[in-house]
């Protein structure tokens, strides 16, 4: 993956470049520093550091007692966590691949989402929790999937997707000392995309989406991965002359309407890529929050591209068939130019 | 029972069963270090008495559901190997049309339910399986493979609860190869793991899963029980993966020492142990032996071959299959 000339700019800037993963493994470092509340549970946690070794090197520091290894029991870790953290910790659970989420899921979307309201704001649920999605690893349809909608259609929950290294600290801080259930998702091909991070601890707020390239075309709007796909996308589109905005969401709920709205104004045309898939999707409810807001100035129909309605399948020609490329990005934003 | 029941047949079948195993996944290690194989893969290799011995208890009507460490299942209920292949290097001729890959292969003609990459994801399906057999009275019996790290999943607790109360026909083989990925299993599992199914009213067989008579006498008794309306057996089988969790898997002495990795391969190897055994019955004379492993080389190299030069799916295949 490519990283855009404003990162690199950035970068020489300010120096100090790392990847992903250990823009991540920092942000919860400095987080178990300063507050000893914060523990990590998950399966292959410790000695492991997960199979992505994304956390290697944390039990050194941290101990058992703070980076806990568990049984492969995603409900019961949850569950765990859920109560530890309405009872004054700050748990972050990890669960290796989004995938797994469905098998927690009674415990994220029927306790964590609804505690605090149901309990008319007396109880709180400062729980995270990390895990994954994307596909392109050639691991079929049970460890490749982008469920990030399915947690972004719950209130109650706040939904994090970082593109960025960058992004994947500040948010990560930020979700650590947030009071409400966190689902961060991390993209598994992205954990050595490598960018410019500060090394002090800093936060960056939910709700607000970063433009990571200015343009006057057309909007392209992307999560995740996508950010990349999207940025690929627009200097393909700078060739053939379109100027290209490219708007990356960071946090899914909340969303960062206006910001989103006030671009489509400007350039009168939106395009929104998610790797999740498009039924239903998270493309679904930006392009309508953007038709909505931005009616007036549209000059065609906001349009969207997901990942392919379909089981993610093995086989390496049909799995790339499924995610959204750049090539795919251009010719939808031409057909916008052709009406 | 013991070899001599089993018949001279039979017995020389399951080591060229478990011969074709060890060296199937032989070939899938070098398709990975080779970059010809997409992805990841969970080697078999060590563990192949396991398999062997339940499913020769079994017949072809019977059911199995498997893991993501599924290969050696597969083949132990009589899946072709050059389908396999294909279906690993995702290609059209395999047994998913390559839309599963290696922890999804699925063999409907053998009654193979599929392989799961969900840790404990076949539990419910078998039971399932075993329900269903009994409804429809058909003599089938299900044999349901997972790995220790599956008595994690409550789902495995739920299903053996009513596995026990509704008698049905369900072989839960527990393949405890110590090691929940990376994890000693001892570190996250508490009290007794024979003690879970017995509290559910299932007996239990504490199995050495390098020896594939004991495995396959107990798989039999565990079928006889199931077939005459008995109910399920759990067998708890200890054995070993000689690789990594995965290929990619390498540097893993963190987790587990050399020294524990070689003692198992030299002391308590399942083909090695049946080998000696066959001989020392006078089943088969080395010569035989080394037959079989020739063929065996062959047949697993010719699978390679075909896979290698199968085509891919035509791209409208990824559509098809999503609904029936
Ligand atoms: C529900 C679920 N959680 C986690 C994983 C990731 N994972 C894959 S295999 C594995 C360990 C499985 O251990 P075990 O069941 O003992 O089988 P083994 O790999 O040792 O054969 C884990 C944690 C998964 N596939 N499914």
């Amino acid at each position: 993956m490519s990283m855009p000339d404003t990162m690199l700019r950035e970068t020489q800037e300010s120096g100090r470049i790392i990847t992903m993963g250990e823009a991540i493994r920092e942000a919860l470092a400095q987080e178990m520093r300063r507050d000893s509340r914060v523990f990590i549970i998950g399966e292959d946690v410790a000695e492991a550091g997960t199979p992505f070794k994304v956390l290697q090197g944390l039990v050194d520091e941290f101990g058992t007692d703070r980076v806990i290894d568990s049984p492969i029991s995603e409900p019961g870790i949850t569950g765990l966590g859920i109560g530890a953290a309405m009872t004054g910790l700050r748990p972050v659970v990890d669960i290796m691949f989004g995938d797994f989420l469905p098998l927690a899921s009674d415990q994220i979307i029927n306790q964590a989402a609804k505690v605090h309201y149901m309990s008319g704001g007396k109880l709180k649920v400062p729980l995270v929790i990390r895990t994954t999605l994307g596909a392109t690893r050639r691991s079929a349809a049970q460890h490749s999937q982008s469920l990030h909608a399915i947690y972004s259609h719950i209130p109650g929950l706040k939904v994090a997707v970082p593109a960025t290294p960058y992004d994947a600290k500040g948010l990560l801080i930020q979700a650590i000392r947030d009071d409400n259930p966190v689902i961060f998702f991390e993209d598994k091909m992205m954990y050595t995309v490598k960018g410019p991070v500060p090394e002090e601890p800093y936060v960056i707020p939910f709700g607000q989406a970063a433009i990571m390239q200015e343009g006057t075309d057309v909007t392209l709007v992307a999560t995740s991965s996508m950010v990349y796909v999207a940025l690929d996308a627009a200097k393909l589109l700078a060739d053939q002359g379109i100027s290209a905005e490219v708007i990356n969401v960071r946090t899914t709920s909340p969303l960062d309407r206006d910001t989103l709205i006030r671009s489509a104004m400007k350039t009168t045309r939106a395009v929104v890529i998610d790797e999740g898939y498009q039924q239903y999707g998270v493309t679904a409810e930006i392009a309508s929050v953007i038709a909505e807001g931005a009616f007036y100035y549209l000059d065609a129909p906001v349009k969207r591209l997901g990942a392919m309605d379909v089981p993610v399948p093995f086989s390496p020609p049909l799995e790339d068939l499924t995610v959204p490329t750049p090539e795919r990005v251009v010719r939808v934003v031409q057909s916008l130019f052709n009406q | 029972m013991g070899i001599e029941q089993l018949g001279s047949g039979a017995a020389v079948e399951m080591y060229r069963t478990m011969v074709t195993i060890r060296k199937f996944e032989e070939q899938v290690n070098q398709l990975y270090l080779s970059a010809i194989m997409p992805g990841l893969a969970h080697l078999y290799s060590g563990e192949e008495a396991v398999a062997v011995g339940v499913c020769s208890a079994l017949t072809s009507e019977d059911y199995i559901t498997s893991t993501h460490r599924g290969h050696g299942h597969c083949l132990a209920k009589g899946a072709d190997v050059r389908l396999m292949f294909a279906e690993l290097l995702g290609k059209a001729d395999g047994y998913c049309g390559g839309k599963g890959g290696s922890m999804h292969i699925a063999d409907q003609e053998r009654n193979n339910l599929g392989a799961n990459a969900i840790v404990g994801g076949s539990a419910g399906i078998a039971t399932g399986a075993a329900f269903s057999a009994k409804k429809r009275q058909s003599g089938q019996v299900v044999a349901c493979f997972f790995g220790e790290g599956a008595l994690g999943q409550g789902i495995l607790y739920e299903v053996m609860n009513m596995a026990s109360l509704w008698k049905l026909p369900i072989l839960y083989v527990c393949e405890n190869n110590l090691y929940n990925e990376y994890t000693p299993y001892q570190e996250v599992t508490a009290g007794s793991i024979l003690k879970r199914p017995e509290a559910f009213g299932i007996p239990v067989e504490d199995l050495d899963g390098q020896n594939v008579e004991e495995v396959y006498d107990a798989a039999s008794r565990a079928v006889a029980r199931a077939r005459a309306g008995e109910g399920p057996t759990f067998l708890h089988c200890r054995t070993y993966r000689y690789q990594g969790h995965h290929v990619g898997d390498i540097n893993r002495t963190y987790y587990r020492s050399r020294e524990e990795e070689q003692l198992w391969r030299t002391e308590r190897d399942p083909i090695q142990l049946w080998r000696t055994r066959l001989v020392a019955a006078g089943i088969a004379d080395e010569a035989l032996l080394d037959r079989i492993d020739r063929e065996v080389e062959e047949l697993v190299k010719d699978g390679v071959e075909f896979a290698k030069n199968a085509p891919y799916p035509d791209e409208s295949e990824v559509a098809t299959h999503v609904y029936a």
